[in-house]
């Protein structure tokens, strides 16, 4: 990432005011379940008396069935929803670009070895696999960030092993090469800083679909156990009181929305501010 | 082509091999017992070790892999340990409410996908366009569950309108009745794909109205309508096909959250209840089955693509 990308960057960030606002949101909700606890509700604090009151001044989103405060239940599931489809993403990224950029950079027999892997582990419904290994293994918040994060970056290796392809070609790598570099120094020292806003442009699409997938699999009941919550759980939660208590659907679930649809958006204005011909469309 | 069909059949047994093998793998050596769930309290330890060596359980995990193999390749899929009953039954049973709902799911959003694609394209960069593709935004961004969960709320708790569990009324026996209770989950499976091939079929023909060809076409006096329905959609239309071999992981995924969220008595609730049960036969048929669809989707988008353009076909 040069200046001159970042310039980029900031001059369509400002252009396209709506991106910023996606920007400024997602910082809100970092900052929101990081401070968490400055909500003075214990979010595991149960009340029976006070169970399933509509939001109020004293509780913003009301209490749950068990008569805990919803707003810091909201917070705190934010907690392990954003963590979770973050460290994933890194995860995926990471591993995504390993292997693009193995398979792209050395070509040949290797990179269709790799490619044919890749092809193969995409035509295993991945999502499926995800349920039944949280089911065999034993449920914690890191089995699942592990889970998701190894099963989701075969995608992100197809789009890094083409622009490596279209990179390891350029002058400054052969140069690079012809000056008896290593391999992994050329990959590591020129080929993945070039490719970098590719990376982002990924990794930004990426967190979207890792933050659905946590909350679908905690939906069902496979993710995020208790005493830990998380805005798929919550919604697992609120499935039993759609009649009554609608609102206890309905927040989480705008979390979940206004996070992936921020991600979503961002990663689209990553994307036409690295690649400038996509903006005359 | 049919030697490409051929050819691309016969790639198809290594993968699934391998995804068999894995899966295997992974099943058996996760911990749990499969045994314990015939185990009573009354029965001795001898009675339990029976059983381990009737199930072959007390074999080395190869020849135990090699068995399941063996009985697969005869069409045996094993029985499943919740309900005993023969694995591919079950699945074979539950195969048509999936399909349908898949299926209907599919054309469902083709058709709102070109209107509004259409829509969007001529329109480029004016109001309904702007309006559009923030849509197709929240409703890539839209949470499949959430949404069912709205649905639900909306049609069934607040209006009555529409039934939010299984497939049809018990005693009922309409067509009518079972599109009632497929509405909502179709909806649900719809809003991503929606979105998807909306944008796709918004840009190929932005472009295409760009060509050559659209242009001649207007000066031989013809009409933006036929010009657009009866050149411009022709060529759009072709690379939607592969969007549906792409969209083909989403639908079975889709299927396993919606189908659980309606009761819907599919492929993707049997899968759900066989992992809960951890029904490890059940599961190893679901897992094949479910690579095997998603599979063959792939293989079919592709023949059909090569099939629509004949410039494919030369290219091989």
């Amino acid at each position: 990432m040069n200046s001159m990308r970042w310039r980029l960057l900031k001059a369509q960030l400002l252009r396209q005011k709506s991106g910023l606002a996606a920007l400024i949101l997602l910082g809100l909700y970092a900052l929101a379940a990081i401070f968490a606890f400055a909500v003075p509700y214990d979010p595991n604090a149960i009340h029976l008396t006070e169970r399933l009151q509509p939001p109020s001044a004293e509780h913003w989103f009301g209490t749950d069935d068990n008569g805990r405060d919803y707003f810091a239940r909201a917070l705190y599931g934010g907690r392990v929803s954003l963590s979770v489809g973050f460290l994933s993403m890194i995860l995926s990224v990471v591993i995504g670009t390993a292997v693009g950029t193995v398979s792209g950079y050395f070509g040949g027999k290797t990179d269709s070895f790799i490619m044919r892997g890749v092809d193969i582990l995409l035509s295993i419904p991945s999502f499926f696999l995800m349920l039944i290994l949280n089911a065999y293994l034993k449920p914690s918040i890191l089995t699942i960030i592990l889970i998701i994060g190894l099963l989701s970056w075969m995608y992100i290796s197809r789009i890094v092993r083409a622009e490596t392809i279209s990179v390891k070609e350029r002058e400054y790598v052969l140069y690079a090469r012809v000056s008896g570099q290593s391999t992994f120094r050329i990959i590591a020292r020129h080929i993945i800083p070039s490719i970098v806003p590719t990376i982002i442009v990924a990794a930004t699409i990426s967190i979207a679909g890792t933050i659905m997938m946590e909350s679908a699999l905690s939906f069902l009941g496979l993710g995020v156990r208790p005493p830990y919550a998380s805005w798929g759980s919550m919604l697992n939660n609120a499935k039993g009181y759609l009649g009554e208590n609608f609102y206890l659907a309905l927040f989480p679930g705008l979390f979940i929305l206004t996070t992936v649809l921020s991600f979503n958006y961002l990663g689209d204005v990553f994307r036409s501010a690295f690649e400038p011909k996509v903006n005359r469309r | 082509m049919g030697k490409y069909v051929l050819h691309r059949i016969l790639q198809l047994i290594p993968i699934l091999l391998f995804i068999s093998i894995v899966s295997f793998a992974l099943i058996r050596l996760a911990p749990g017992d499969p045994v314990l769930s015939f185990v009573t309290p009354n029965m001795s330890p001898e009675d339990v070790e029976r059983i381990r060596q009737n199930m072959g359980l007390d074999q080395p995990l190869y020849i135990q892999y090699g068995l399941w193999l063996k009985n697969v390749l005869a069409g045996n899929f094993g029985y499943s340990l919740n309900n005993h009953r023969p694995v591919l039954t079950l699945i074979v049973e539950r195969l048509p409410a999936t399909i349908g709902l898949m299926g209907s799911a599919f054309l469902l959003s083709l058709l709102i996908a070109v209107v509004l694609g259409l829509i969007s394209a001529v329109y480029k960069n004016k109001l309904a366009d702007r309006v559009l593709s923030l849509l197709s935004y929240i409703g890539i961004s839209l949470p499949g569950l959430w949404f069912a969960l709205i649905l639900i709320y909306v049609f069934t708790v607040q209006l009555h309108w529409l039934p939010s569990m299984g497939m049809r009324t018990i005693g009922v026996h309409s067509a009518w009745d079972v599109i009632k209770h497929g509405i909502m989950p179709c909806l649900v499976l719809c809003i991503t794909h929606v979105s998807v091939f909306m944008r796709y079929i918004r840009s190929s023909t932005i472009s295409q109205l760009e060509e050559d060809y659209v242009q001649i076409q207007y000066a031989y006096g013809s009409t933006r309508r036929t010009v657009l329905f009866r050149h411009i959609l022709r060529n759009v239309l072709l690379p939607v096909i592969t969007l549906f071999g792409l969209s083909f992981a989403e639908i079975i995924t889709g299927a396993f959250i919606v189908e659980s969220i309606f009761s819907w008595p599919g492929m993707g609730s049997l899968g759900i209840n066989a992992v809960f049960g951890l029904d490890y036969p059940l599961i190893m048929g679901m897992t094949m089955m479910s690579s095997f669809l998603l599979i063959f989707g792939n293989l079919l988008a592709d023949v059909l693509y090569g099939l629509a353009d004949p410039r494919i076909k030369t290219m091989r």
